[in-house]
């Protein structure tokens, strides 16, 4: 099963280039017509030949302000959900507390309410609080993409902490919450990163809060940015598509930088789509 | 602080041992404090939209309740509505055939690839990490090159069916096709959340079953038979009960693609809810709506949860 000789595996590796190439082909499509930015083309060429670049230029003039809104939300999303969740699974991994169970059941639940309940409920209360159209309320919001995925990565993680680290801090003097600072949360770092990079890219891609609890364009998160352009009749398509590539580049960057930590996300994709 | 500790009397916990200072109480409460505010935070922003959903769609919520406060009960009217609209068979319609078309794609072609990445060969982990690519971009991203490729007259996909003579088919504006466009967008989309569940499940299964089943004679197809799909079972029911899940509540993907038309030919429950809710501003309706979304969900779910503690059982 496990052949190695190079005659059995070279034509593995073409054909797994090629399921590559055919699935990632939207992806090349995406920045190819991207950079095909001159005239009003009716339709792209194979190859951007000529590339020019009027697209990232109409995109950036267009889209700077949402860009930094969503890098603002996606940033507080993090902060949040790490503030909320390492300590929570820490609890859930390493203390015996009554109604755990059902707790990690109601967090298991929580990922299958669909979008759409939570922003028809958070609309009516967003606007009694005054959150709506604001950053602090989107931050709020996205979090819920999060939270429940980051418990439940770094607790897989801190379940496999032994109790004796802890225990020697503690016989030390230390308080649980010194212990939980100065030793969980450093030896547990891996697992943090894994959580924080998963909820900025869900925070950073989010798609359905910005649609519904945001309204102006002074606090437009780059996703909105796109559906405006898809919304309108695309008259151009270089600078929706450069709108795109740049939001896709946290993306792609991380998957190509942070593999390691993507990788182990994706395990615990079992938990979220 | 004092008098919330002697107010709590809580079960002492069977873990800790006494401390020389504080005592049980005092550390079953820093406990609880770790604990806290995720419990706050899935309360406030689970628990409660889901009651404050349910409370919604017996009430005549509109826009004029943001101005005056009020809400009048109506009973089952909002149900009674939207279930009698002309559409809603559509809708249902639409949201199982996604839903299934989805899934069976997903699966069928996330099986197929991690079966062949499960097999050594040179790159076979860089390419497989790299196939996780669709699954991260954002979807609104995904969505607007395929509403490109899909265009009827400037698409790069009619042009290819162009070259072996099939007409140019009108993908997303004709109500015949657009759910079939619709779908296979979401069927791209899924296809790497399914491989990463199936490779990670592929990867648990032992080599000695297979080297033990070569020796009784099966290889190729009858090993796939009698020992991949077997041991795969659990995490098979798992990947499409998620799935199944994650497709009820797609909305990025629709609405950037058609917006639920050409003449609601893609209107899913999930779009459906929406609309009321967001562009209609009846938001008593729409809650309604995703009560029986919810519904569709819920069965799912039990179905999950069963498989994931038979799991945890054996």
């Amino acid at each position: 099963m496990n052949s190695t000789s190079p005659r059995r595996t070279v034509p593995m590796t073409v054909l797994g280039v090629v399921i590559l190439a055919f699935m990632l082909f939207p992806v090349y499509w995406m920045v190819n017509v991207s950079l095909q930015g001159g005239g009003m083309a009716a339709s792209s060429d194979i190859f951007p030949f000529n590339p020019d670049f009027s697209g990232y230029e109409k995109a950036l003039s267009q889209q700077t302000g949402n860009l930094l809104t969503s890098i603002l939300v996606s940033l507080g999303t993090v902060v949040l959900t790490l503030a909320i969740a390492a300590p929570a699974a820490y609890a859930l991994a390493q203390f015996r507390l009554p109604g755990k169970g059902v707790f990690q059941f109601a967090l298991l639940i929580a990922q299958m309410i669909p979008g759409i309940v939570i922003a028809n409920s958070l609309y009516t209360m967003f606007n009694e609080l005054g959150l709506l159209n604001s950053i602090p309320g989107l931050i709020l919001a996205d979090a819920t993409h999060a939270i429940p995925f980051a418990i439940l990565i770094m607790q897989a993680f801190m379940i496999s902490l032994p109790p004796s680290l802890v225990e020697a801090a503690r016989v030390d003097g230390a308080g649980h919450f010194r212990a939980f600072w100065s030793i969980v949360l450093p030896v547990s770092r891996n697992s943090l990163i894994t959580a924080a990079l998963f909820s900025f890219l869900f925070a950073w891609s989010d798609f359905i809060f910005a649609l519904t609890l945001t309204s102006s364009d002074v606090v437009k998160p780059i996703t909105l940015g796109i559906y405006d352009y898809l919304e309108g009749n695309v008259q151009s398509w270089a600078p929706v598509l450069a709108t795109a590539v740049i939001s896709s580049l946290p993306a792609i960057v991380l998957l190509v930088v942070a593999q390691k930590y993507i990788a182990a996300g994706a395990l615990g994709g079992a938990v979220k789509s | 602080m004092s008098t919330v500790l002697e107010a709590r009397t809580g079960s002492p916990v069977r873990a800790s041992r006494p401390r020389p200072r504080g005592g049980v109480r005092r550390e079953t409460f820093a406990q609880w404090l770790f604990l806290a505010p995720a419990i706050v935070y899935v309360v406030v922003f689970f628990g409660y939209p889901v009651v404050k959903n349910l409370v919604m769609s017996f009430q005549e919520y509109t826009t004029k309740t943001f101005f005056t406060g009020e809400a009048p009960w109506v009973g089952l009217a909002n149900y009674v509505e939207v279930v009698q609209s002309t559409f809603f068979g559509i809708t249902v319609g639409n949201t199982l055939m996604f839903t299934l078309g989805s899934i069976v794609g997903q699966f069928v072609i996330g099986l197929l690839f991690a079966l062949f990445f499960r097999k050594r060969f040179p790159l076979s982990g860089m390419l497989r990490s790299l196939l996780l690519l669709p699954w991260l971009l954002p979807v609104i991203a995904s969505t607007s090159v395929w509403k490109w490729i899909l265009d009827q007259d400037g698409g790069v996909l009619n042009q290819a069916l162009g070259l072996v003579g099939i007409g140019p088919v009108p993908w997303l504006t004709s109500p015949d096709v657009a759910l079939i466009a619709v779908v296979l967008v979401n069927v791209w989309l899924g296809i790497p959340f399914n491989v990463a569940l199936l490779y990670g499940g592929l990867q648990n299964i032992p080599d000695e079953l297979y080297e033990a089943g070569a020796l009784d004679g099966a290889t190729g197809w009858k090993a796939f038979w009698h020992i991949t799909w077997p041991s795969l079972r659990p995490v098979v029911t798992v990947t499409l009960v998620l799935g199944v899940i994650y497709t009820l509540k797609v909305l990025d993907i629709i609405l950037g693609l058609t917006g639920g038309g050409p003449a609601n030919s893609t209107q899913t429950l999930a779009t459906d809810s929406y609309f009321r809710s967001f562009r209609e501003f009846d938001f008593g309706a729409g809650a309604a709506v995703s009560n029986i979304l919810i519904l569709f969900s819920l069965v799912f779910a039990v179905i999950y949860l069963r498989v994931n503690r038979k799991q945890v059982d054996e």
